[in-house]
């Protein structure tokens, strides 16, 4: 997967916070790229709550299905041995009353109890967790994921949203909010990762647990503003005081809002945004290309 | 016959601890001789998800044929199930309380778990 990767230059979007403006942030990036003349793809990985597809469209988008493997027991093979369950570190399957009984909500498609099981006890099945979408939308590759109301399991279905193949010269990905195994899987193998805060109290307590998880992953990285006040200092001072680079700033409009609202991409709406949106993605696409030269390393 | 009731603490005159995958741990009782051991579950307290599943293989390995507690949620269910344990909700109070509630007959057996899961 790396090497599909490394041909495209990789700009992850992300936020500790939910709300902050990560879809904003990547859809008028994406728009602004396509729009110089970029090969532009566009993965929404949010993929418990997807909503890039409100600004782009979803029409002949082109969908397949996306299943997990989980293990199903041959009880006539099974001796309740119990080597499953001891191979299992999430409780999947376990061996109770001599025979194994599986769980598969909580089954995380390792194989691992398929090749524990001394017997042959155990095979594999596939269970659906959600759908994959692609199609093309104002000249942006657009993929998004679907999970299925109630599933737990996403890394896996964006695993499948983020190997959609592509010629494209810059993927952006919209990571969901958070630190949590989602959020890694969305932002791992991008080159760098453009984290969207907002100057409230809560975007930079959010903020700062997210700059603890892209420092432990290593991937270069720098903030946005979103929202921002004129004299509103708490994220800018937080950045200064930790090094990190404030790739740009995204005032606080209530013509922003309103066109949101309608589902209408902010640099389509009002020329001021497109202006600020061509500045912002030229200092991003500097950085994150130079990042996947390998000449910055933080 | 032995019986395993959620404990708070390692004595019967712990209180009961009200959930069962999470349960602090569990006076295993022999309610024939009288004879009570406390078993640990700590690790199932602190379990990300698969508490009740881990719970019920711990008191299915002390060899009980019944459990009493508070609440019971519908994977722990399952697993008791399997391991054919019987399930009785809805205890309050001292554990050595449960073990006379038990012998009376005045518990309540479930046939279907008694709460939502935490986890899907």
């Amino acid at each position: 997967m790396k090497e599909e990767i490394r041909q495209t230059t990789t700009i992850a979007v992300a936020s500790g916070k939910g709300g902050t403006g990560k879809t904003t942030v990547a859809v008028n990036l994406a728009l602004t790229f396509s729009r110089a003349g970029k090969k532009t793809l566009l993965l929404d990985c949010d993929v418990e709550a997807p909503n890039a597809h409100i600004f782009l469209g979803t029409e002949g988008m082109e969908s397949s299905r996306v299943t997990v493997r989980v293990p199903v027991v041959d009880e006539s093979k099974c001796d309740g041995c119990g080597a499953c369950g001891k191979a299992c570190r999430f409780s999947a399957i376990v061996s109770l009353g001599g025979k194994a009984l599986t769980f598969p909500s909580l089954c995380h498609a390792c194989g691992g109890c398929v090749i524990a099981c001394p017997n042959k006890a155990i095979s594999e099945g596939e269970r659906e967790i959600g759908a994959a979408f692609r199609g093309m939308f104002h000249g942006v590759d657009f993929a998004y994921g679907k999970l299925r109301i109630g599933e737990a399991m996403s890394p896996p279905l964006i695993r499948v949203v983020k190997k959609f193949k592509s010629d494209a010269e810059l993927a952006i990905v919209d990571s969901p909010p958070g630190t949590s195994c989602p959020v890694v899987q969305s932002v791992r193998g991008s080159d760098y990762v453009a984290l969207v805060t907002e100057p409230t109290p809560f975007g930079l307590h959010d903020l700062k647990l997210a700059v603890e998880m892209i420092r432990e992953i290593g991937i270069p990285f720098g903030c946005i503003v979103n929202r921002a006040e004129a004299g509103d200092r708490l994220a800018h001072d937080f950045c200064l005081e930790n090094d990190i680079p404030v790739i740009g700033a995204i005032p606080d409009d209530r013509r922003a809002a309103e066109a949101y609202s309608r589902g209408i991409p902010l640099i389509d709406a009002l020329p001021d945004f497109k202006l600020l949106f061509e500045e912002l993605g030229g200092k991003l696409i500097e950085t994150a290309e130079a990042c996947a030269r390998k000449e910055v390393r933080r | 016959m032995k019986i395993a009731i959620t404990s708070k603490g390692n004595t019967v005159d712990s209180p009961v601890d009200p959930r069962f995958g999470r349960a602090a741990g569990f006076m295993v009782c022999d309610i024939d001789t009288g004879e009570c051991a406390y078993k640990d579950n700590a690790q199932n307290l602190s379990a990300s998800q698969g508490a009740g599943i881990q719970s019920a293989k711990n008191v299915a390995d002390s060899g009980v044929s019944a459990i009493v507690t508070g609440h019971c949620g519908p994977k722990a269910f399952s697993a008791l199930k399997a391991a054919g344990i019987k399930i009785y909700t809805g205890a309050e109070g001292t554990v050595a309380e449960n073990i006379e509630k038990f012998k009376a007959g005045s518990v309540k057996e479930i046939d279907n778990a008694d709460v939502e899961g935490h986890w899907s």
